[in-house]
């Protein structure tokens, strides 16, 4: 039954990224310019073309991350906004499989996103990206989002339960998290104290991995490349773990105080 | 705030149980504990045998709930779509919820909208699809918070038919429903409870309700707008309650009185006249639900405040 949630919810997504494109525009072409302004500042400053990889690599990523925000986590709050959640709350299904379908349903909109990044930084500005290390760095991009929708489950209690307060607190942290997280240049560049903070978040890591998986030593890792799938696997299932217990928490919370549902008595 | 004060009732099984009161007595309030959306504070809910509180996800195997006037589904999908979305979170086989999708757009008028996106429904037509989604899961038992709310004459009779047909189908299916319509809940429920302010006034079928007035007499007046406030009919000795509002369509208004016995109503018609209000009709009234209602609540569900004065 829950898988059959999540191939459903996942449909609607996959089925409004066909039915209405006005989308692909902002998803691609915009995404891409901002993309495009880190590569030059790169290129401005004569830094190793290595660098002009860290960005396509991380501007790929951001799009993953911002699905796992805007495209999960953030949507308990607008399904409650539309009258919806509750018809989800009454149902038997888990409530961590509706928000994988909605994750998962969104990847088509991301992927595109990120296709575009990829593939506009390798023909336009001639990015390297050794094909014989893609299926390594495919690997640990993998675990990377295990991790990070893992986490996004977490943060979804929060948006079920105060939705507009935590909507307002993440708009906000947006760009604090792409700096913490080292989306354009190489975390390490921080100091390690920093680093390790912005760690928490997975994305942070898996992005260090996949750019020494490709550029090795010129990557400035933060950490050796072979701790990096262990540590993901292990905030999995730490996530996944704490996101059972908070949407369960966060959710008799809500049922305690009534801010499950928005139409009144 | 208490919105419920020791509701204390019992569904049975394969009965359409009805629940009666204004805005603000607490229906939802029931209906979304009943549901698992809402924790009571004290005391405790079965639902098909199963705690609310402590065994959800039992419950919520076994129920389903419409909301009137909500739509369900999201603006790209089509009906059929929509209506298979919301099987599959009960996991519904796919051809049974094929099977269902089809008997449930024939029911609710919507089979030659199957394919239309919700983007292009009509709001009566959201509504239907709403509660046919309802239906999809064939729940034990199902909720029905004012089904037929923002629904015309026509749709609102269906879906009446089909709550009734749905119950006789199965012994084990249960409605509980909650309306504004007097006559909805006389026509479908086997027994009603009327509530206010959070507690149950009444409970029994329509008609052992309607047994249980006192001997008493309902009239139904249609007086002129302009005037005095009305409310001094009340210090008629006989006089037992009054209720009044304006008629949508002429203005005027529609004004009852339940009074102890016939011959209060002729000093009712001449303290109308010191209010300068014209009748401009009058007709007793047999003992419906809403003479109930308006015995145990004191005013009628469409009544203005009083103060306002129409």
């Amino acid at each position: 039954m829950n898988l059959a949630a999540v191939y459903a919810r996942a449909s609607v997504r996959v089925k409004a990224s066909f039915r209405e494109r006005s989308w692909l525009l902002g998803e691609t072409l915009f995404p891409f310019l901002a993309m495009s302004a880190f590569v030059l500042v790169y290129r401005g400053l004569r830094a190793p073309r290595e660098y002009e990889g860290f960005v396509v690599l991380g501007g790929a990523m951001i799009a993953y991350w911002n699905n796992v925000i805007w495209g999960m986590a953030s949507q308990f709050f607008w399904e409650r906004e539309q009258g919806q959640l509750q018809l989800y709350l009454i149902t038997p299904v888990s409530r961590m499989s509706i928000l994988l379908g909605m994750a998962l349903g969104g990847m088509a909109m991301t992927t595109t996103r990120a296709a575009a990044i990829l593939t506009g930084g390798i023909l336009l500005f001639h990015v390297s990206l050794p094909l014989e290390r893609a299926l390594p760095a495919f690997g640990l991009f993998l675990l990377t989002l295990g991790a990070a929708y893992s986490l996004g489950m977490i943060l979804s209690s929060l948006f079920l339960l105060w939705g507009r307060e935590v909507w307002h607190t993440a708009t906000i942290l947006q760009e604090p998290v792409y700096l913490l997280s080292g989306f354009y240049f190489p975390v390490s560049a921080m100091g390690v104290g920093i680093a390790i903070v912005g760690s928490i978040l997975p994305v942070t890591l898996g992005l260090d991995g996949i750019r020494q998986v490709f550029y090795g030593p010129a990557a400035h890792g933060l950490l050796p490349v072979r701790w990096i799938p262990p540590i993901q696997i292990a905030l999995t299932a730490i996530f996944l773990f704490v996101s059972a217990v908070s949407l369960r928490y966060m959710e008799n919370l809500g049922k305690q105080e009534g801010r499950l549902t928005v139409r009144g008595d | 705030m208490r919105a419920l004060q020791g509701v204390d009732l019992e569904v049975h099984r394969g009965e359409c149980f009805g629940l009666l009161g204004p805005n603000g007595a607490g229906k939802s309030t029931l209906i979304k504990i009943l549901t698992t959306l809402l924790l009571p504070t004290s005391g405790r809910a079965l639902v098909v045998g199963y705690d609310v509180a402590t065994e959800p996800f039992q419950v919520r195997k076994r129920i389903n709930l419409v909301s009137g006037g909500d739509s369900s589904g999201y603006g790209v999908l089509t009906v059929r779509e929509t209506l298979h979305l919301f099987s599959q979170f009960y996991g519904v086989p796919g051809p049974v919820a094929r099977r269902r999708e089809e008997e449930l757009m024939e029911i609710t008028g919507l089979r030659d909208k199957a394919d239309a996106r919700l983007s292009g429904l009509s709001t009566g037509m959201k509504q239907k699809l709403n509660f046919a989604r309802g239906f999809m899961s064939d729940p034990e038992v199902i909720f029905l918070d004012e089904p037929t709310l923002g629904l015309d004459v026509e749709a609102s009779r269906d879906v009446r038919a089909f709550i009734a047909r749905w119950v006789r189908e199965r012994p084990e299916r249960t409605v509980l429903l909650t309306t504004h319509y007097m006559m909805e809940a006389d026509e479908l429920c086997g027994r009603v409870a009327i509530i206010d302010h959070g507690r149950i006034l009444a409970l029994d079928t329509p008609s052992a309700l309607k047994r249980t007035l006192p001997e008493e007499a309902a009239f139904e007046f249609q007086v002129s707008a302009t005037g005095q406030d009305l409310e001094p009919l009340l210090e008629i000795t006989g006089v037992r309650s009054i209720s009044h509002h304006a008629h949508p369509g002429t203005g005027a208004v529609e004004l009852k009185v339940v009074v102890q016995e016939d011959d209060v109503i002729g000093e009712v018609l001449g303290r109308l006249k010191g209010l300068d209000r014209s009748v401009l009709h009058l007709t007793k009234m047999e003992p419906t639900l809403e003479t109930v209602f308006i015995h145990h609540v004191g005013r009628g569900l469409t009544d203005e405040e009083a103060g306002n004065g129409a």
